[in-house]
């Protein structure tokens, strides 16, 4: 399903079930913009895309090599494939706005401006991590970034989100300077209970929200058109007359693009809507999956679909970096990630008398802290 | 002090928090235009305007989790859900969400949400409207269970919830909203995580809490009336419990029997007697008891509920059998 939909325009759009109305409503220019070219972005903005689309390869590429080698436990999701979905989408996000994630967020962290040996150090479960060694890679936290949260339970970051949403309007009205929330998923989310009740929420009380569905075509091992019975995943909104579009999530251009225009309609007209993001997983679920249920040619139809190669030489063809820049940002992605393997070596584990310190926010009496063994305080 | 109902004192201090505080705000099924169920938050749609006291739609886990959202963002939500019951539908998000996200993200975030429900049987509302799963979210480390016996409880213990940086469940109970007592006038902020020494005694001690806590005073004014010195202690805080002041009452009465409205396996009682019997074993003179719900779901027809739940006759019964097996003269 993701696949196919590959070939069609880059941008589809489904309006709020009123046909005047089309798009993200009136006046956003969704349907009429022409697509962003090369030519309409600096220079140096498109290359700073190339590099954070390489770091997160690079990131990923060794994170999977940390998870084998142990330094890295529990589960690790990798972005890997999925670049221009993660840089596009963090271009259109302002710091002032709030991003909820899943459980696949490593890229998310680092385009969103993470330090990557922070990154790194919580995925080794290190005291310095983005969440103290408390998260691991399927929970990275970062207050200052906005960056609240990847959310291991499925879905379980939508109501939250959403609630965030429900907060920036509680406390300010529309307009072009307000906060916005962004909500990523991926394709079999949208079959929880919580995504509708999400969705019904924000549309009935107009919140600044973008539910972004990563769609790459699985649910773990799952096709989307075997786990949703609408697998054209950006109409699941119309029940809520809430509008979608569907973009190609190997385009880093077209992903910022629409999700510029979609937060837009969030900030401006408190419209809350749905944005699909057509990708694919390069590897499989996990780490640990082989992924073995995707037929052979499918793999490697996929590879060369690859964004990251494919924007380098976008860019190089264009003449926005010649080859020789090229390689030096490539080695400097290198060097980050080998600088940030480095930090969350050199980094010390959090100490066992530490276990307690996040129990409560408020401290309270008679609050447990024994450890197994211990005697009850009587 | 003035005197008032359990649901009075709900609703005063509701309206007292919301005027003290911009950032609280109420969300729930029909809490505004309909009042509330129960009727707790009467009056307070046409005071504070839609903004502030929010009808949600039938969507637990949706409205429950905005507010875990809202709460992480800094508003104080003061989240209704009808009975205890459906919270079943929203148990992810207070769960897996508002439970954990303080701890998860390495104390970076804090979620300052109170989640009032009332539990309770006796109502004939039958096997799904009628059962006391208060240990569910007892159980659960992140979260803060207070279950208020009294109108002045009511009060203290949710302001104290309100201004608590962490998800706290207000356990209310429909058999209790009508109860009157003595509220404390003014600005009262009674301690979560403490339970109280409700009546002094020195030959038995009752625990409980909620609605269970007026039987075990009613029961120990019928044991006076034997001769017989019953202390009782109201829990007041699931989560934390109170182990000191349990095993403090029980080495000096030497003998426990825990009232509780729940099912008795794995039950608040579980808890407690295990607390004892390692706190205060050797002050022991006989097992501690227990008497609790019937373990069946709750049935409708009257003769039958009755049975199933715990009474004062079941709690006086198993005191006395409690004093009789230490040979207690009466």
């Amino acid at each position: 399903m993701a696949n196919s939909s590959r070939a069609s325009a880059r941008v589809e759009a489904q309006g709020r079930g009123d046909k005047s109305q089309g798009g993200l409503g009136a006046g956003d220019g969704r349907r009429a913009a022409p697509p962003l070219a090369l030519a309409d972005v600096p220079a140096e903005v498109l290359v700073g895309y190339y590099r954070q689309m390489k770091l997160v390869r690079a990131f990923e590429l060794r994170a999977s090599e940390m998870y084998t080698k142990a330094k890295i436990g529990g589960y690790c999701h990798l972005n890997l494939g999925e670049e221009a979905t993660v840089v596009g989408l963090m271009a259109a996000l302002r710091p002032t706005d709030y991003l909820f994630t899943t459980y696949r967020e490593h890229g998310y962290a680092l385009a969103r401006g993470a330090p990557p040996g922070r990154v790194m150090a919580e995925l080794f479960g290190k005291a310095t991590g983005s969440s103290r060694g408390w998260g691991g890679s399927m929970h990275l936290f970062d207050a200052s970034l906005r960056l609240m949260g990847g959310y291991g339970i499925v879905g379980g970051q939508i109501p939250p989100a959403t609630g965030a949403a429900l907060a920036i309007a509680y406390r300010s009205g529309p307009g072009p300077d307000s906060e916005a929330v962004m909500c990523l998923m991926g394709d079999g989310t949208t079959n929880i209970g919580a995504f509708h009740e999400s969705l019904n929420l924000a549309a009935l009380w107009r919140l600044p929200i973008v539910y972004v569905i990563v769609n790459n075509g699985l649910g773990m091992g799952t096709p989307v058109d075997q786990a949703s019975a609408e697998p054209e995943l950006y109409k699941r909104g119309c029940a809520y007359r809430m509008p979608g579009a569907r973009v190609d999530g190997c385009d880093v251009l077209a992903v910022r693009q629409a999700a510029e225009a979609a937060l837009s309609a969030a900030r401006n007209d408190r419209q809350p809507s749905i944005l699909e993001a057509v990708s694919y997983r390069l590897r499989g679920h996990s780490v640990v999956d082989p992924a073995r249920y995707r037929p052979k040619e499918e793999a490697e139809r996929l590879r060369s679909l690859d964004p990251v190669p494919a924007f380098r030489a976008r860019l190089v063809q264009a003449g926005v970096m010649d080859e020789a820049r090229a390689a030096q940002v490539d080695a400097e992605a290198d060097e980050a990630v080998a600088d940030a393997v480095r930090f969350a070596e050199d980094s010390p584990f959090p100490d066992p008398s530490q276990l307690f310190d996040h129990a409560y926010a408020t401290a309270v009496p008679n609050a447990p802290s024994y450890l197994p063994g211990d005697p009850l305080p009587a | 002090m003035a005197e008032m109902t359990y649901r009075q004192a709900l609703h005063d201090t509701l309206r007292a928090e919301m005027l003290r505080d911009e950032a609280v705000f109420l969300m729930g099924e029909e809490i505004g235009v309909f009042e509330g169920s129960y009727k707790i938050t009467a009056g307070l749609l046409a005071e504070f305007g839609p903004r502030r006291v929010r009808d949600a739609p039938i969507s637990e886990e949706g409205f429950v989790g905005a507010a875990v959202g809202a709460a992480m963002l800094g508003l104080r939500p003061v989240v209704e859900i009808m009975t205890l019951n459906f919270s079943l539908l929203a148990i992810d998000q207070i769960v897996n969400h508002a439970a954990k996200i303080h701890a998860m993200f390495g104390g970076q975030a804090s979620v300052p949400l109170v989640v009032r429900t009332p539990g309770g049987g006796g109502q004939q509302l039958a096997a799904t409207h009628s059962q006391n799963i208060e240990v569910y979210y007892a159980h659960m480390p992140g979260l803060k269970v207070v279950a208020p016996a009294t109108p002045a409880d009511a009060k203290g213990l949710l302001a104290a919830a309100v201004r608590d940086d962490d998800p706290v469940m207000v356990v209310e109970n429909l058999a209790l909203y009508n109860t009157r007592g003595e509220v404390p006038d003014g600005d009262y902020v009674a301690e979560l995580g403490r339970a109280k020494v409700v009546k002094e005694g020195t030959d038995i001690t009752v625990v409980s809490y909620s609605r269970g806590a007026l039987v075990a005073l009613e029961v120990a004014g019928r044991l006076e009336a034997e001769g017989i010195s019953a202390e009782v202690v109201d829990l007041r805080s699931l989560r934390p419990l109170d182990r000191p002041t349990i095993c403090a009452s029980v080495r000096k009465t030497t003998r426990a029997v825990v009232l509780e409205d729940d099912w008795l396996s794995y039950g608040v009682g579980a808890e407690v007697a295990a607390t004892i019997q390692e706190g205060a074993f050797g002050y022991l003179d006989a097992p501690v008891r227990r008497v609790a719900a019937a373990e069946v779901p709750l049935p409708y027809s009257k003769p039958l509920e009755s049975a199933a739940l715990p009474s004062a006759a079941a709690l006086l019964k198993v005191a006395h059998e409690t004093l009789d097996a230490t040979g207690f003269p009466r």
